[in-house]
């Protein structure tokens, strides 16, 4: 207890909050990387000459769009391995 | 801030289907995360605190992506065209040693003593005044700087894409409400850390793709070098003997102005940062999460300061007072010229990712301060919790529509950053100030807390009014900012001792957790030391870590 009536009145709403609790952003993250990582490699697969040109002679949809895949996958694969473990009631890291 | 003002079609991106499409899933994802996020919060503890229940890598980068809103991006582009290799200076001594002093030092005493955010601190350690005081400031700045952060955004869509800038600060502001109103400070956090990971994939191909083209690293010093900037833009410490150099500042006043006051002031006081630590769910992730965010932080630069240097070698006439090519422009010259269709989708998803991620940390902190520290604190205080989730989610609705009207404030200014600079100034350095004599000084007294904050703050604003109006000179308006930080510091510190000696200290059972030494479990020199059972979640030693690798990194570009 912090001996503040007003921050007390908070901290006893903490024991029975429910955030981060239903929702990992890990799977939103990988999620969009992945989608974000298709659409990219498969411009970079299909680009014009001129589009090369314009990069410097660069792939870079190409080879963006696989960073992007292969970043979302890790993502995904770490959500997958190591889910979100629901927090103890009332812990506050002492 | 006649930034990106659009006078043609010079600046004009040539967006395809596949571009908009990856705009319109990105949207669709915030707003998505929004309403996922509306499923988590049943207390005002959940909407304004994310139930103090976030692990230390979400808070850690959302820490990081607060800060890197587009005006920090498109702004350090510009100082790094301008400036050359000196806008370093920003991440390695005025960013990483301040996130690490937050971390080991400052953290105990915010999270151990359970505040609900950084004025309620002030509360708790002085008095109501103090308290009052800073809440309002704190309050009226947020809603200042998400103006900014909007106003910006509509004017790089309508140079960028060609729309109106009505629609764009409707559809800006429309997405950011939502997401806010809707799932809080977990909406806002979760946000902030895909927003980080969207901006670095936009931006990164600007970098590859200049490189390239300027023939490597080595071939964009040389050609700095042979440029107008030369060879004086390719070191961040020598010259700076004198303000002889780029910066026009001297290496006082960048370890003490910048280095200190200015960063310091910013990291370890802004709760639209600090925030983020504070919804940790345990002291270690707390401590550790403004130490995560330095790694980052320290490797920034490569899409900022690099890409101003490439735009500085690469676009002709870059650097004009005005029009299509400006120094703030830098950023999206190159995107114009270097990306084909498809990243060049994912390059301005990523900008507009980075104004909505500015705009969101300033928002959700206006929401709480308004919320728990003026209208629960001073207005009504005995209503139920519904009741206080209500008046947060009504704050966010009026805090974005007043910003829709401030952002025209800023519009008189050619360089935003400097423009935030000297706002924070004016916020940050005195109170500062103020913190670290009251956590450390336990005479320190309540209405030494409050004379010593107005005072400072007083003292860099009527400096900053000396220099617009021309009565004190400085070499730039970068210099000043350092000098009002310096001033107000002092200010600060020197009337802080001198109230505290005429008045009477606060009963030392009071200010338990508060101040260093009178600590319950939290403040005492071993909890600051204190090791987890892991090395690599040990804050003093990751922070150890981070502020060794920004020393090492300035040894190249010395």
């Amino acid at each position: 207890m912090a001996d503040d009536e007003l921050i007390d009145k908070t901290e006893k709403l903490e024991g029975r909050s429910s955030a981060a609790r239903l929702f990992d952003v890990r799977v939103v993250i990988g999620g969009l990387f992945v989608i974000y990582g298709v659409i990219v490699t498969l411009l970079g697969v299909f680009d014009s000459q001129s589009e090369i040109d314009k990069a410097q002679g660069v792939r870079i949809n190409l080879w963006m769009g696989l960073t992007m895949l292969v970043l979302g996958l890790l993502f995904l694969a770490w959500a997958r391995w190591r889910p979100t473990k629901v927090p103890t009631e009332g812990q506050d890291g002492n | 801030m006649n930034l990106l003002a659009a006078e043609g079609p010079g600046l004009r991106l040539d967006l395809d289907v596949f571009d908009y499409l990856i705009l319109a899933i990105y949207f669709a994802t915030v707003l998505g995360i929004g309403l996922a996020a509306r499923r988590a919060i049943s207390t005002s503890a959940d909407f304004f605190l994310s139930g103090r229940a976030m692990p230390a890598w979400v808070t850690g980068l959302a820490f990081v992506s607060a800060n890197l809103g587009a005006l920090e991006i498109i702004g350090m582009a510009a100082n790094g065209a301008q400036y050359g290799l000196m806008t370093l200076h920003y991440y390695w001594i005025g960013a990483v040693p301040a996130m690490v002093f937050l971390g080991i030092v400052m953290m105990p005493f915010y999270y151990g003593s359970k505040v609900r955010s950084v004025p309620e601190f002030l509360r708790r350690r002085f008095n109501t005044p103090t308290h009052l005081l800073n809440a309002i400031i704190f309050a009226v700045a947020q809603v200042l700087i998400a103006g900014v952060n909007l106003y910006a955004l509509a004017l790089i869509l309508d140079a960028l894409l060609g729309w109106p800038l009505w629609v764009s600060i409707i559809v800006g502001a429309a997405i950011v409400l939502s997401y806010i109103t809707i799932g809080g400070l977990s909406s806002a956090i979760y946000n902030e850390v895909l927003q980080f990971f969207v901006i670095l994939a936009g931006l990164l191909p600007v970098t590859i793709v200049g490189l390239v083209k300027v023939g490597g690293i080595d071939g964009l010093f040389d050609a700095v070098r042979n440029s107008d900037l030369g060879d004086a833009a390719l070191h961040t410490w020598q010259g700076t003997a004198n303000s002889g150099n780029p910066l026009g500042a001297n290496w006082i006043g960048i370890v003490f102005g910048l280095g200190f006051v200015l960063s310091f002031g910013y990291w370890t006081t802004n709760f639209a940062e600090v925030q983020r630590a504070l919804s940790a769910k345990d002291m270690n992730a707390a401590r550790r999460t403004p130490i995560i965010g330095a790694f980052p932080k320290l490797l920034i630069p490569i899409v900022t300061v690099i890409p101003g240097l490439i735009a500085i070698v690469t676009v002709k006439g870059l650097g004009a007072a005005s029009g299509d090519l400006t120094y703030n422009n830098s950023i999206p010259l190159l995107m114009r010229d270097l990306l084909p269709n498809g990243v060049l989708g994912v390059a301005v998803t990523g900008l507009v990712a980075s104004f909505m991620a500015g705009m969101a940390a300033n928002v959700s902190g206006f929401n709480t301060v308004f919320t728990y520290d003026l209208w629960q604190t001073y207005v009504r205080k005995d209503r139920s919790d519904e009741y206080y989730l209500r008046v947060g989610r009504i704050a966010t609705i009026a805090g974005i529509i007043i910003s829709i009207g401030t952002a025209f404030i800023a519009s008189g200014y050619d360089n935003i950053m400097n423009y935030i600079q000297a706002l924070f100034s004016l916020i940050n350095a005195p109170l500062f100030a103020t913190f670290i004599v009251g956590m450390f000084w336990k005479r320190m007294t309540a209405p030494a807390g409050f004379w010593s904050l107005l005072l400072g703050t007083l003292s860099s604003l009527t400096l900053y009014l000396l220099y617009l109006g021309d009565v004190v000179k400085f070499n730039s308006d970068l210099e000043e900012s350092f000098w009002g930080a310096g001033l107000a510091f002092v200010t600060a510190v020197v009337v802080a001792v001198l109230v505290t000696l005429v008045t009477k200290p606060k009963p030392e059972n009071d200010l338990r957790g508060l101040v260093y030494g009178l600590a319950g479990s939290s403040t005492s020199g071993d909890a600051i030391l204190a090791a987890d059972k892991v090395w690599w979640r040990n804050p003093a030693l990751l922070g150890g870590i981070a502020v060794v690798l920004a020393f090492v990194l300035y040894i190249p570009v010395w």
